[in-house]
């Protein structure tokens, strides 16, 4: 880009913060240039400095972070015939607050809690507008309605009344938007602002940045994790790595020929909506973790993790970025001519393409008798208010669910953040009561309703139905060594055959070989390991007593992109050898389409579709299905913009569920006839295929991998 | 709203039983009904004690029947005519006795609250934005040691200072001599402000030493919450950042002072009145707990608790009204 | 299968790996600096509590009228009276009564010598109740002869630093007999309360905010006031932890129901339960040493409410009598006209502040180290 393009300019930024331990080298030395009008993404793991860029470049970093060197050049002043170094301003200076917020302006992962509670949006709002531009209250105030409704607001003049806590995530967000908009900055900053919002929700925010974007035709600087939303929205990508970009360029050469290795390997690692994972694919996941940032690898940063080091000098050389003809540059000694080895160039991770030429025949379901079948399933919880506490509702969060599982099979089950996939879970392990209903567990023994049976009864089938759990930090006891949690489970009375001993010892042992640990890790306390080390020793905690089935909650949710890749394949892995059945639960589609079987679809305590998953991500026949499906960030720049109706408004309060079909408040497709007053049942429309829609035969709807799927 | 005073209010009358009931109990402990005593202090005295009289009373406070109907009569006729029954050592009502006292006491209490108030606030704010600094240190010392040092301790020294360094006469009590039995006028009034201070000054220290500690603790807390990472985003100047968003919430403790300050204070005020020889209630209550004057002790113990209660009840109330979270259920 | 994960885990630090809760919160209360002078001054009370007979020269019931309000003397450690020597000694006292107010004045003599030596013989006492000897550790050479007051007399010649010594046991002890009780109430009710939820739940928090707005001292003050008077000192002392424990418990059991309903909910708790193992293990092995931590901090915390509420009752004459020695007891020997003659009288009070403050260090430094697993 030429010079006159250029709206922000970071040479050479080091943010470092001294703690106890030594100094955390957060960034160290960012090169990184911004065009005008341009939305350019930071991608990169938890732990390599994105948002510390980010917050940098406003001069935003708590003590004890520092910008210790390096200028943040801004080009942003027509009237300026030098840019401004802003590295170099007072952080509580007054030139510094003048350009926050109207010049630049900033929005944030929390949404919720990037607004105060104390006061309406509407007053911050109107103080936002008031803080730049001159304007009197009243006038403020109208523009603040206006910024409301144009950031997607319903009904803005109400909303101005609002409290934060009293608007979903989503909203909050929008709020957010419309204060950092109040003033039309020249630059737009967004540290992962979709990343605590529903998939849908997130859908929704990516749309609105980007049409807000073209309006207004601001810069962005847009810091995200998932390769899907940079494919969504980015022109430019710029890729970090333990505190550098370590390749930068425009998101087609980014996507289509990634030069660092670091960068292959990410694109690798993310399973893509349409790809058809299926049980024969494996991810290519990259090796290791992000090493703590006070053990930074000499020479390139990333060569323990590298699949192909040149040589000797990855270890002990730093590498500068290169730039390479007709492509991004990258941070590689790969492209350094004098390190090179004469002829020869980066062997390149093969990715699996996108939209798969032929469906592979479908597995047919077995025909044995299931491992679980679940029978009306329902889980109430009471809501209490006024004077005595009294209740005076019930949340439904699992409504009349049925579904089987046949032995051998993964299902997944998926659904918006509150639409009672968690809640499913944790009933069909039976860590909680179900309210009524039944599941029934089939073995070689005959079958029996797990719903219900007592606690002292149900001792005996603990060690055949196991959880795996979301967050591998709070699963773990902090207090109790992997020997010990490990042992655990043989310490239910039902399942002690023999005394805890050597025996067990040698258990533990192997089932940690088996999920990639070393066997000495068991004298240690789960303090001492990483997150994706900590999921494994989840996974061996599950498999330790030979389970049938295995509930998965939102198992690699919490991951990172490379970790995440890893965990998938081990659960795969495992799944294959151990003959596991599981039920995984998921809000990311891509990952579901790749690891199960058959997918369930909930919604609102119900469930609304259930499939192969070819057939879901193929032929969707509930419009809930084609909402989630077109909602998802496909991590392929080529496919952008290739998506169905949004779904309009969040979810309905789960206490109070609107009458007839849950769905016909937002669905796009919803009819006068039937919708609004009848309760649609669970059908099958195809072999194979059951949906809970009035109008499912009608319907056209378009699936993942062929644009329309019509009626069958 | 309505809800929400409607369920705090329910709330405090089962509160309210309790402490009449515990109140009852300490009156019942000591051995011997109130009568026996009466009449036992009586004829020590020498005086005639007319039985006519004695079963009048023991009628009165219905002292032959069981415990339940003591505690019924008593409640009853504290609730409909204010009849709090009788002190035994001053033979007086005790309703009157209190009457005495109870101005005093409230008007020093509320001044030791807000002198508490207006030394907390600067000082734990400064302490919290200046975390680390020489300030921050010396405030947070003087805050550990007001904790730790007992009231009565303070009012000693206090008034061993201001009779060696001030060579004050007269450090106790709330009036000089001249003033002690005058009606109310300016110069009382004005004298009353000279006296009050050294009280306020004991009696305040480990208020405001507390509330030094909770606003900072606080005010740290919310100092690193992302709303002010975004406030300042947007260009929020220092000054009213600080003062505008963190301090709102941090201001809740000072709310909610009168809900726990008081009833330490009301501990306090007991010591320190007695140290100074305040004409409050404090003494009056040490000295009937002292001769086991149990129906004067307990009134005072029952009214003091009482205000504690009506005191956290207006405190929680203000709170929901200062704070949307609390007002609209979510904290 | 996939292949061992060679990359280091997430702490460098090899040793740190198997650690154990208790060495992660003696490491972070390593670094307290003020928690850790906090800890040395407390084990240091806890052990004059324990030797009290030992280190005090006197029995504190010892009354000499003849040195009433006697002032501190020197101690000298070198004798220079004569060249230079090593040499224990204080100064003896010169009298003068006033004729008209006939009060005496105490004057240290320079010429009177009286030999002071370590492991001096003294009044009988028998150390731990069980060994009965008489050596104390620094006492005057002659024991019949004029005694030593290094921290001054009483108005009836007591030995000021006898009583304080002897007085550290009684006041650090009450504290640990209270917490113990307060403990015992506060654990099970506000383990109950937690464990059980519902109605068991709402029943006992209502008592404990009952207790929480009732204001706690004329609460003491009339329990304290209608204790017997007949009552022997040990009745008395015993009457008097229970009634301090009785407000103390609400605080211990708020948190012990805090943390009980906060780890309910944690993933590990679950995942325990999913384990198939008995109530009881879950309890005993999951949720108690998740929270012991932070229970013996709020309990470290709790003991300067209960030393310094028995500094005051005492002193209000309303707690523990003589002839028991204590803190507070000493103190109600102090009123304005007696500071006149003898601010010494006001060191036990500095000992209240020391024990006081000590204990808070202690206690901040314990509830701040006692998660060392938040990131």
């Amino acid at each position: 880009m030429s010079r006159s393009d250029v709206l922000l300019d970071v040479q050479g930024l080091k943010t470092h913060f001294g703690t106890d331990d030594g100094v955390v080298r957060a960034v160290d030395g960012v090169d990184l240039s911004l065009a005008r009008g341009r939305t350019t993404c930071l991608v990169g793991e938890s732990g390599c400095g994105k948002s510390i860029t980010a917050r940098s470049i406003l001069q935003l970093v708590d003590p004890p972070g520092r910008i210790t060197a390096g200028h943040v050049w801004w080009h942003g002043d027509p009237d300026a015939a030098e840019p401004a170094d802003l590295a170099a301003l007072d952080p509580r200076g007054e030139r510094m607050r003048a350009m926050r917020g109207a010049d630049i302006s900033m929005i944030f992962q929390e949404p919720m809690a990037a607004i105060s509670p104390m006061y309406t949006v509407g007053e911050q709002l109107v103080e936002a507008i008031q803080l730049h531009l001159p304007l009197s209250r009243r006038d403020a105030t109208d523009k603040a309605v206006r910024l409301l409704g144009r950031v997607g607001i319903p009904r803005p003049e109400q909303r101005m009344h609002a409290y934060s806590f009293q608007l979903s995530g989503g909203m909050c967000q929008r709020v957010m938007i419309a204060m950092a908009l109040a003033c039309e900055p020249s630059l737009l900053i967004a540290d992962e602002p979709t990343t605590a919002l529903d998939v849908t929700t997130q859908a929704r925010i990516l749309d609105l940045l980007a049409e807000l974007q073209a309006d207004t035709g601001m810069a962005m600087l847009f810091i995200t994790h998932d390769l899907g939303v940079v494919a969504e929205i980015a022109d430019d990508v710029a890729v970090m790595y333990l505190g550098q970009v370590v390749e930068e360029g425009s998101v087609t050469d980014v996507f289509d020929h990634p030069r660092h290795p670091y960068t292959q390997a990410l694109i690798a690692s993310v399973p893509r909506l349409g790809s058809r994972g299926g049980r024969t694919s494996r991810l290519a996941a990259i090796e290791g973790i992000v090493p703590h940032p006070l053990l930074r690898p000499a020479g390139c940063s990333f060569h323990p993790r590298c699949h192909a080091p040149v040589g000797d000098a990855c270890q002990e050389l730093p590498p500068e970025l290169h730039a390479v003809d007709g492509g991004p540059a990258a941070r590689c000694h790969w492209y350094d001519d004098a390190v090179r080895p004469e002829g020869r160039t980066l062997p390149v991770i093969p990715v699996a393409p996108t939209i798969a030429v032929t469906p592979p025949a479908p597995v047919p379901r077995e025909e044995a008798a299931p491992v679980l079948e679940v029978r009306d399933l329902t889980v109430h919880y009471p809501v209490k208010r006024g004077l005595l506490n009294r209740t005076v509702g019930h949340v439904r969060a699992v409504d009349g669910v049925s579904l089987t599982i046949a032995p051998g099979e993964t299902l997944g089950l998926v659904g918006e953040s509150g639409c009672g996939k968690t809640t499913l879970g944790r009933a069909v392990v039976r860590a909680l009561a179900p309210t009524s209903g039944q599941i029934r567990y089939h073995d070689d023994k005959g079958t029996v309703d797990l719903a219900a049976l007592p606690d002292s009864a149900l001792r005996a089938y603990r060690g055949q139905v196991r959880m795996i759990f979301q967050d591998p930090f709070s699963a773990l006891n902090p207090r109790m060594t992997l020997l010990q949690l490990l042992a655990e489970p043989f310490r239910n009375p039902a399942l002690r055959r023999d005394r805890i001993g050597s025996e067990t010892e040698q258990r533990v042992a192997d089932m940690l070989v088996r999920v990639g640990l070393r066997p000495e890790y068991m004298r240690r306390y789960p303090h001492a390991f990483s997150g994706g080390q900590r999921q494994r020793v989840n996974i061996a905690r599950a498999l330790i007593t030979r389970p049938r089935l295995v509930v998965a909650d939102e198992a690699v949710s919490a991951l990172d992109v490379s970790v995440r890749a890893q965990i998938l394949n081990l659960l795969a892995d495992l799944r294959d050898e151990y003959d596991l059945t599981y039920l995984f639960i998921s809000h990311d589609l891509s990952v579901v389409e790749h690891l199960c079987d058959r997918v369930a679809v909930m919604y609102l305590g119900r469930i609304v579709e259930t499939t192969t998953t070819d057939r879901l991500f193929d032929t969707p026949r509930h419009p809930y299905t084609e909402a989630l499906l077109s909602a998802v960030p496909v991590a392929d720049p080529h496919r952008r913009g290739d998506r169905a109706a949004q779904l309009p408004d969040e979810l309905p309060d789960p206490a109070a569920p609107p009458p007839g079909c849950a769905f016909h408040t937002r669905c796009p497709h919803v009819q006068a006839e039937r919708c609004g007053t009848e309760v649609p049942q669970l059908r099958g429309i195809a072999p194979d295929h059951d949906v809970a829609c009035h109008h499912a035969e009608a319907l056209e709807l378009r699936g993942v991998r062929n644009p329309i799927s019509s009626p069958s | 709203m309505l809800t929400f005073v409607a369920r705090r209010v329910a709330l405090m009358i089962p509160t309210l039983v309790l402490i009449s009931i515990v109140t009852f109990t300490i009156i019942q402990l000591p051995p011997g009904d109130f009568l026996t005593t009466y009449v036992t202090n009586l004829s020590a005295q020498g005086e005639q004690v007319d039985p006519a009289e004695v079963a009048a009373l023991r009628a009165r406070y219905g002292l032959d029947e069981p415990l339940p109907a003591q505690y019924l009569t008593w409640i009853w006729g504290i609730v409909s005519d204010g009849d709090f029954g009788r002190s035994f050592e001053w033979n007086r009502p005790v309703a009157e006795m209190i009457s005495d006292r109870l101005p005093l006491t409230i008007v020093f209490m509320a001044a030791t609250v807000v002198f508490t108030w207006i030394i907390a606030f600067p000082i734990g704010l400064y302490s919290a934005i200046r975390q680390y600094s020489i300030t921050d240190y010396v405030a947070t010392t003087i805050g550990f040691l007001g904790l730790a040092i007992p009231n009565f301790l303070l009012a000693l020294a206090l008034m061993w200072m201001g009779l060696n360094v001030f060579g004050q006469d007269s450090v106790g009590g709330l009036f000089s001599p001249e003033y002690r039995d005058a009606a109310w006028n300016l110069g009382k009034v004005l004298d009353l402000a000279g006296h009050l201070w050294v009280p306020m000054v004991v009696l305040g220290t480990a208020g405001t030493a507390g509330l030094i500690r909770i606003l900072r603790a606080n005010l740290l807390d919310e100092l690193r919450k992302p709303y002010v990472t975004a406030a300042r985003a947007r260009g929020m100047p220092e000054r009213r950042l600080l003062l505008r968003y963190p301090m709102r919430v941090a201001l809740n403790p000072f709310v909610s002072t009168i809900g726990w300050v008081l009833p330490v204070l009301i501990g306090g005020e007991v010591i320190v009145s007695s140290v100074l020889s305040l004409e409050t209630t404090g003494p009056l209550l040490l000295s009937s707990l002292q001769s086991q004057d149990m129906y004067l002790a307990g009134s005072i113990i029952l009214l003091v608790s009482v205000m504690t209660v009506i005191g956290t009840l207006i405190s929680d109330l203000l709170l929901a009204w200062l704070d949307p979270r609390i007002r609209h259920g979510m904290a | 299968m996939s292949r061992p994960t060679d990359v280091d885990p997430a702490t460098p630090d090899a040793e740190l790996a198997v650690a154990s809760q208790r060495t992660l919160v003696w490491r972070a209360l390593r670094r307290h600096k003020l928690a850790m002078a906090g800890l040395v001054i407390t084990c240091l009370l806890y052990l004059v509590a324990v030797f009290a007979d030992f280190l005090s020269p006197y029995d504190p019931g010892d009354i000499n009228a003849d040195y009433a309000y006697a002032p501190p003397q020197q101690l000298h450690v070198v004798d220079t009276s004569d060249g230079w020597d090593w040499g224990l000694y204080v100064n003896g006292y010169e009298q003068t009564r006033d004729p008209e107010t006939l009060a005496q004045t105490f004057r240290e003599n320079p010429d009177e010598k009286i030999p002071v030596r370590l492991f001096a013989r003294g009044p009988e006492y028998k150390l731990f109740g069980l060994i009965s000897t008489d050596i104390h550790l620094l006492g005057p050479d002659d024991p019949d002869g004029p005694p030593m007051y290094l921290l001054g007399a009483s108005r009836t010649g007591h030995d000021q630093l006898s009583r304080i010594l002897h007085g550290t046991r009684i006041s650090m002890s009450i504290g640990l007999v209270g917490l113990a009780m307060a403990f015992a109430l506060g654990v099970v009710l506000g383990g109950a309360s937690g464990y059980f939820g519902g109605k068991v739940d709402a029943v006992i928090q209502r008592v404990v905010e009952f207790f929480m707005s009732v204001p706690a001292i004329p609460l003491w003050l009339g329990l304290a006031a209608a204790l017997p008077r007949d009552w022997g000192p040990l009745q008395r002392y015993l009457a008097i932890t229970v009634i301090l424990s009785i407000i103390n418990w609400t605080d211990l059991a708020r948190v012990v129901r805090g943390r009980f309903l906060a780890l309910r909910g944690e993933d590990f708790v679950t995942a325990a339960y999913l384990d198939g193992i008995s109530r009881r293990r879950i309890i005993g092995r999951h949720l108690l040493p998740s929270f012991s931590s932070h229970l013996i901090a709020a309990m470290t915390l709790s003991i300067p409410a209960m030393i310094l509420a028995e500094t005051s009752l005492s002193f209000l004459g309303l707690g523990l009598r003589p002839p028991t020695v204590s803190w507070g007891v000493l103190l109600s020997d102090v009123d304005v006209r007696a500071l006149e003659t003898a601010p010494w009288l006001l060191l036990p009070g500095l000992a209240v502040v020391t024990a006081v403050l000590a204990i808070n260090f202690l206690g901040d430094g314990l509830r701040d180290a006692a998660d060392p697993y938040q990131s």
